[in-house]
């Protein structure tokens, strides 16, 4: 039987790493698996909880670690704002349980279908405190949106998957809810012309703040949708100046029912359309324009297209080799994640070689004994 | 301003630099003469000089990569330099060091609508990336007050920001590649055309590392379809108390405008002298900017107008046309200009969480008073990003140094009060010594590590950032 630490404050958890005499397994709340699977005792933060400090007025909220998602998303909207990068919730897609966290999100940098107008989950992180590989409690950033004193491990420490340091507070920006939401459909596009559609709904003034096609749509049929969001006259402005500059593709029908809108983008966000089909699932990041060729190029295999096809979910028959994937992705430029199916020969894009030896010496440097999640993202 | 003391041993090998240099550049790309080295003596921090070693103007990042072959097998310290306008010496050589300037690096490399980016050569300046896709309707984002004559590798250097940045975000928010060249001359590609690097976030990191980590050559930037419009609406106020509680109210009722700016009594006289721009004459002024249509414009204006009335605002004044809009911005714009005719000013850049605006302005006045120094404050007051300008004046002997401990004084203020050293200036000589009032000295460590990696000997830019005393070591180590 594994141990699982969960240390309830940040001088606990950092005595754990110092005396630790064998890699740690570090997760937050323990729902987003990603990764080559970690052999060792368990670390989690879910137990540092709570939010610090909220000023809806400087729209920067400071929180502990563990502190579930929920939690941070009940606060933010009783003050009627939220996080704008719209973090997916894996539970769905990886079939795990448990209680999504705050520095989950961050460590693994997951962002939704707004990503493509306000930025990843990297880009609203202002200011971390996490423990190194020695239990040195180290703070970085602030809680100011503007803040260019020093180096910025805030952004290293993002995405990084627990495998520089283990954070044990982080601040974040957030940003006003908008007050109403429309969506353009489109049906019936092949990858190729929903790509292009979708390139010149970003391509305009309107602000875009979602744009994906799904191969299979919830009726089985390729659909296109676009979200535009703001107050009401606006959106209706914008619903009906961008659907006449996308007209040409296919016929356009609007959505403005609030639920009916979100419960979409969540389809979306979620990657629902994977969530009972069996199979591998890949995430691509790639040039949108390189997209629907990358895809065709993978036999056997259906997409999801978001962020107007920068970002592909792929999912193929399970135990499909990374190989095709991989090289049908950095012929073109991008990389691929495994994020469900057999990791235990590795999740990520391998890095090229400079790259990757910038990689092993920050690695050095954070965590020189090499115990926090040794070989999760290499 | 403390600088390390020169290595003898490289200024004694003046010759042999140069000659190794020349071998493996094109002869106009090399100078070393005393007076033509002088124009790189500084940068936009004038009170500091000092002439370079040699000055390199490499074209293509092959050059680049050569030369700082040749600077880290000779152990010589090298800095690299955009365009020169860092406030915070940034570029300031050392008497042993070689100058690297981007400058000839300026052509567009590929410019791409489809998916809304452009790759440009690091030394093309920031406006001039927006010009080349103009006429297609797009623009780059980041605005420094500079970006007439500021460069890409200097934006990335310090991770610039600018009057929009409320709603598009700074440099690092809108930069998804690079190539960049490591001291050792090994050439690195970093992110591209996607989203979201692969791996670590080294864009991120590399994102605001003043030019110590590596030499950036090229950069693949965001690019975005312009508005269909903006317009502004000014507002003045009888105290910076209620100037300040209004940028809070504006932010959360969900308007997120793209900029809000501040100017404080001191500024707003100065300006009126200056620009005439027919401001009123009060305590504090919001120029708060909308974009959309002519109707969202129009309705943005009035939520924030709304707000604004609950305030007893002095003067509100909604711009209505192109011509208003230009006479609302023009005392703003010419602000800087205002301020150098007064007097000499340093011009400051600490950042402070918004709440904290009327008790950080209201400790300046005292500070003002207790040194006998006037400040002026012209700030992006939606993202707390202040910029206190001081007026000294340079000729009189104690006036500089007055100042400059005047500005530390309110930099550790903006500390204090959950803020940071600098928002978009960067470290730089400036702020080195200052650091230490923001980090424990094991966040400095972690940062000195990280450049350790990419910098073992201690070679780029290396008396910048850091305390001189914390990095002595390292680059003591590496001679």
């Amino acid at each position: 039987m594994v141990k699982r630490l969960k240390p309830g404050t940040e001088e606990e958890l950092a005595e754990i790493i110092r005396d630790a005499d064998g890699p740690l397994h570090v997760t937050g709340g323990g729902t987003r698996p990603i990764g080559r699977p970690v052999d060792g005792e368990e670390l989690s933060t879910s137990a540092l909880n709570g939010i610090v400090h909220y000023e809806p007025g400087a729209l920067t909220l400071v929180a502990r670690a563990g502190t579930p998602v929920a939690d941070v998303e009940a606060a933010l909207k009783a003050a009627g704002q939220r996080l704008a990068f719209e973090p997916m919730d894996h539970r769905g897609l990886l079939g795990t349980a448990g209680t999504p966290t705050i520095g989950g999100v961050f460590a693994a940098n997951v962002s939704g279908p707004r990503r493509i107008q306000c930025g990843a989950a990297r880009d609203f992180l202002l200011g971390v405190r996490f423990s190194d590989g020695q239990g040195r409690m180290i703070s970085n950033g602030g809680r100011v949106m503007k803040n260019v004193t020093g180096y910025d491990l805030v952004k290293l420490m993002a995405g990084s998957h627990g495998t520089l340091g283990v954070i044990t507070e982080l601040s974040l920006k957030v940003l006003p809810s908008s007050r109403s939401t429309g969506v353009l459909l489109m049906e019936g596009l092949d990858d190729v012309t929903a790509v292009r559609a979708l390139s010149q709904a970003l391509g305009s003034p309107y602000e875009v703040t979602g744009a994906a096609h799904l191969q299979r749509g919830m009726d089985g049929h390729p659909v296109t949708m676009i979200r535009l969001e703001g107050s009401e006259t606006s959106v209706a402005y914008r619903l009906s100046e961008l659907g006449k500059r996308i007209g040409a593709f296919a016929e356009v029908t609007t959505e403005t029912d609030p639920e009916l809108a979100r419960a979409g983008w969540t389809y979306i966000r979620d990657v629902g359309p994977f969530h009972d089909r069996a199979g591998d699932v890949w995430r691509l990041s790639v040039k949108p324009g390189d997209a629907p060729g990358i895809v065709a190029q993978v036999d056997g295999a259906e997409a999801v297209y978001d962020w107007g096809g920068g970002l592909v979910w792929l999912v193929v028959p399970e135990g499909t080799g990374a190989g095709a994937i991989r090289f049908a992705v950095s012929e073109k430029g991008g990389h691929a994640t495994l994020v469900r199916g057999d990791s235990t020969g590795g999740a990520f894009q391998p890095e090229p070689e400079p790259l990757a030896v910038l990689s092993a010496g920050l690695r050095a440097q954070f965590d020189p004994r090499g115990i926090l999640n040794p070989g999760l993202m290499g | 301003m403390e600088m390390p003391r020169p290595n003898p041993d490289v200024l004694a090998r003046k010759d042999e630099i140069i000659r190794r240099l020349q071998a493996v550049m094109p002869k106009d790309a090399v100078i070393s003469d005393v007076v033509e080295t002088r124009a790189y003596e500084c940068d936009a921090l004038t009170a500091y000089k000092c002439p370079p070693l040699a000055v390199v103007l490499p074209a293509s990042t092959e050059e680049v990569s050569a030369a700082l072959r040749v600077c880290h097998e000779l152990g010589v310290p090298v800095v690299p330099r955009g365009a020169g306008t860092s406030l915070a010496g940034g570029a300031l050589p050392n008497a042993d060091s070689v100058i690297l300037g981007v400058a000839r690096l300026n052509e567009v490399i590929e410019t791409d609508y489809e998916n809304r980016f452009i790759r440009v050569q690091s030394g093309r300046t920031n406006l001039s990336v927006s010009g080349a896709v103009e006429e297609a309707g797009f623009f780059y984002a980041p605005d420094p007050s500079s970006q007439l004559a500021c460069a890409i590798a200097g934006n990335i250097a310090m991770n610039s920001g600018g009057a929009h940045c409320l709603k598009y975000g700074v440099t690092t928010n809108n930069l998804m590649g690079v190539t960049m060249v490591l001291m050792d001359g090994t050439v690195t590609r970093i992110g591209g055309a996607h989203l979201d690097a692969q791996g670590l976030d080294i864009l991120g990191l590399i994102c605001g590392s003043e030019g110590q980590l590596g030499v950036v050559t090229e950069a693949t930037l965001r690019i975005l379809h312009k508005p269909e419009g903006a317009r502004p609406v000014l507002i003045g106020f009888d105290s910076n108390e209620t100037a300040g509680q209004c940028v809070s109210d504006i932010i959360r009722a969900g308007v997120l405008p793209v900029a809000i700016e501040f100017m404080d009594r001191p500024c707003i006289r100065a300006t009126e002298d200056f620009a005439g721009a027919g401001y009123p004459d009060c305590e504090a002024l919001l120029i708060v900017e909308v974009e959309g249509s002519d109707e969202e414009i129009d309705e943005q204006l009035e939520i924030i107008s709304k707000i604004a009335r609950r305030h007893d605002p002095v003067e509100l004044r909604q711009s209505a046309s192109a011509e208003e809009s230009a006479r609302i911005w023009l005392g703003r714009k010419s602000a800087f200009g205002a301020m150098g005719q007064i007097n000499d000013y340093m011009c400051l850049d600490g950042t402070i969480p918004v709440s904290q605006l009327p008790l950080v302005l209201r400790r300046i006045a005292e500070m003002s008073d207790e040194f006998g120094l006037d400040v002026a404050n012209v700030f992006h007051a939606g993202d707390g990003n202040m910029h206190p300008l001081i007026l000294f004046d340079a000729n009189k002997p104690g006036d500089l140094e007055r100042c400059e401990a005047l500005g530390a004084e309110i930099l550790k203020l903006c500390v204090e009060v959950g803020g940071c050293l600098t928002g978009e200036h960067g470290v730089g000589v400036e702020k080195r010594d200052l650091m230490r009032s923001q980090f424990a000295p094991q966040d400095l460590e972690m940062q000195m590590a990280v450049k350790d990696v990419f910098d073992p000997e201690w070679l780029l830019n290396p008396a910048k950032v850091f305390p001189l005393d914390d990095s002595a070591g390292r680059r003591i180590a590496a001679e």
